[in-house]
């Protein structure tokens, strides 16, 4: 089975969803165009990042109600898409989420597990953690989802392999550091963690992040697909907005998992047990 | 391990699209920025130029009577060759009418009002060019509290910030500005012979290799001393950086309702920009 796969790296203006949103429908347009069979946005690409206190007041339903949604579900059946938005739950804890809509609707909605409340970031100041990592089924296969943080954790990623992802997405808004080597010290260990796991999880792993300035952080862009054998498949530009593109050929995770059965032995028991041990009988962390 | 190297190709365009994009989103096309004749806003304004274009950029000097000729001539040299529109608004008379209220004044003093007086000039030719003060103060100077406070530390926004000054002169080199302005002591020039590392007591080499040892890599100062800096040195920095915490921040403001600006009152200044 083949993916034609689009990554949009955009800048957003921040807290003004309208004009993200006329963004995304550009940015649909041209996928389109392009042939593309599922397009990912980037972590908080429908409001911006840095929030604060625009957080509260940004929140919106991934259903056909929602001004915001309504036409992105309809462009959703020409072809699925993943948006970051503000989540809101019925107690009204706001989440940093990622949605992915399929036909005409919401297959999966992931809350952002770990919020960076550390340096130059203070997300938990102002979202509720998310409480599940969970993969979903989508017409390509099982597929799970990661936003930025999450995938600092390699629980995230691998509690998703487990449950069955062969795609996994993340999305980020990644800001720049590092002015040393050759590119932005940020973009070499985003790309070395994403590699990494294309390799231990034999999957497709695609990631995109944010670009533009939101006061003096700037996003870097350099969308990323890796395959099941860790090879670079398509790379987007640095600090500039742009629509990756790639065709996947989803029967490599047959060929590579033929040559590697890591999955196949994975002993998820003994991890258990030995989880079950450390985190009941021993102190975690000591 | 000390690594102050900077890849400039990178910088250069990192902070050109700064400047390109924090000007633009305010509604601005323009910048304005005080030349100093100086190594730090030569290469402000030559990044402002490299983003906005040179018809796009007001260069000001803004020479006081005892300023050195040198700097006048530094700041023509980098004029010429990036084109840049230009201005020349001497200080001598505003800041005098002050000092001559107490002519005995230490040269501190005088050097504050001279970089107050520049500060005024140059926000009001950012609104006579409806452009943004861009400004011109590096990391070095930022952590060293070695500034004027409302004086050359007011600026719109600051490419500069997060560059020490050793990196500065990485930057400088290789956007070619002409070499008597990199080669020179750097001096706030506010009084004859002054430099900044006379007045600092030590070298930007040096305390570049510290303040990054200290502040990007988090080393306790006992850490320091075993690297091999000596203890007195460490001690002097790391008092400028305590004392000249007020200097980076804006003033306290006493919280007495449930929502006060700069405590629970949180926006970016780019909102909705």
């Amino acid at each position: 089975m083949k993916l034609n796969l689009a990554l949009a790296q955009i800048n957003t203006v921040l807290g003004d969803t309208q004009a993200n949103l006329e963004k995304h429908l550009a940015y649909i347009q041209e996928a389109k165009r392009q042939g593309a069979d599922l397009l990912v946005f980037p972590e908080l690409s429908l409001t911006g990042y840095a929030l604060q206190d625009l957080a509260s007041t940004l929140a919106h339903h991934p259903t056909d109600d929602d001004p915001l949604f309504r036409p992105l579900l309809e462009s959703s059946r020409d072809l699925d898409l993943v948006v970051g938005f503000v989540d809101v739950d019925q107690r009204r804890r706001f989440f940093i989420a990622s949605a992915y809509l399929s036909q005409g609707q919401v297959l999966h909605v992931h809350h952002k597990v770990y919020l960076p409340t550390y340096g130059l970031f203070d997300e938990g100041r102002f979202f509720a953690w998310g409480d599940s990592i969970r993969a979903f089924d989508t017409r390509f296969g099982r597929v799970g989802m990661l936003i930025c943080e999450d995938f600092w954790h390699a629980s995230a990623p691998y509690l998703l392999w487990l449950d069955g992802a062969d795609l996994l997405l993340f999305t980020s808004a990644s800001p720049g550091r590092g002015l040393q080597g050759e590119k932005m010290g940020s973009a070499v260990w985003v790309e070395q963690i994403n590699r990494s796991y294309a390799g231990l999880f034999t999957a497709f792993v695609a990631h995109t992040n944010r670009v533009g300035w939101e006061d003096g952080l700037h996003f870097w862009g350099g969308a990323t697909i890796y395959d099941p054998d860790g090879e670079l498949v398509a790379h987007g530009p640095y600090h500039e907005e742009g629509l990756t593109v790639a065709l996947l050929d989803l029967n490599q995770i047959h060929r590579t998992r033929a040559r590697l059965p890591i999955l196949r032995d994975e002993r998820t028991h003994l991890v258990q047990k030995e989880l079950n041990r450390i985190l009941t009988h021993d102190r975690p962390f000591s | 391990m000390i690594d102050l190297s900077l890849n400039t190709d990178l910088a250069r365009k990192i902070l050109t699209d700064f400047i390109r994009s924090e000007i633009g989103r305010a509604g601005f096309s323009r910048a304005v920025l005080g030349l100093s004749g100086g190594i730090d806003s030569a290469l402000s304004c030559a990044l402002a130029v490299e983003a906005l274009g040179a018809e796009n950029v007001l260069a000001i000097r803004m020479p006081y009577k005892t300023s050195s000729p040198d700097s006048l001539a530094h700041a023509q040299l980098l004029i010429d060759q990036l084109g840049v529109r230009s201005l020349t608004i001497p200080i001598t008379e505003m800041a005098d009418a002050l000092i001559a209220h107490d002519p005995d004044m230490s040269n501190v003093r005088k050097g504050n009002i001279m970089a107050r007086c520049r500060m005024i000039v140059l926000y009001d030719q950012s609104e006579s060019f409806h452009g943004l003060v861009v400004g011109t103060g590096n990391k070095t100077e930022i952590l060293l509290g070695y500034t004027t406070l409302y004086g050359d530390s007011a600026c719109a926004l600051n490419p500069l910030g997060d560059l020490y000054k050793t990196q500065v002169r990485q930057l400088a080199r290789a956007m070619q500005i002409p070499a008597p302005i990199i080669e020179k002591a750097p001096s706030a020039d506010l009084w004859a012979n002054q430099t900044d590392e006379g007045e600092l007591g030590f070298t930007y080499e040096d305390v570049d290799r510290l303040l990054y040892l200290l502040v990007d890599q988090r080393y306790s100062p006992e850490e320091c001393i075993e690297a091999g800096f000596a203890p007195d040195f460490v001690q002097t920095v790391i008092n400028r950086i305590r004392r000249f915490q007020f200097k980076r921040m804006l003033p306290p403001i006493a919280k007495v309702s449930n929502r006060t600006v700069g405590y629970d009152f949180l926006y970016l200044r780019d909102w909705g920009m």
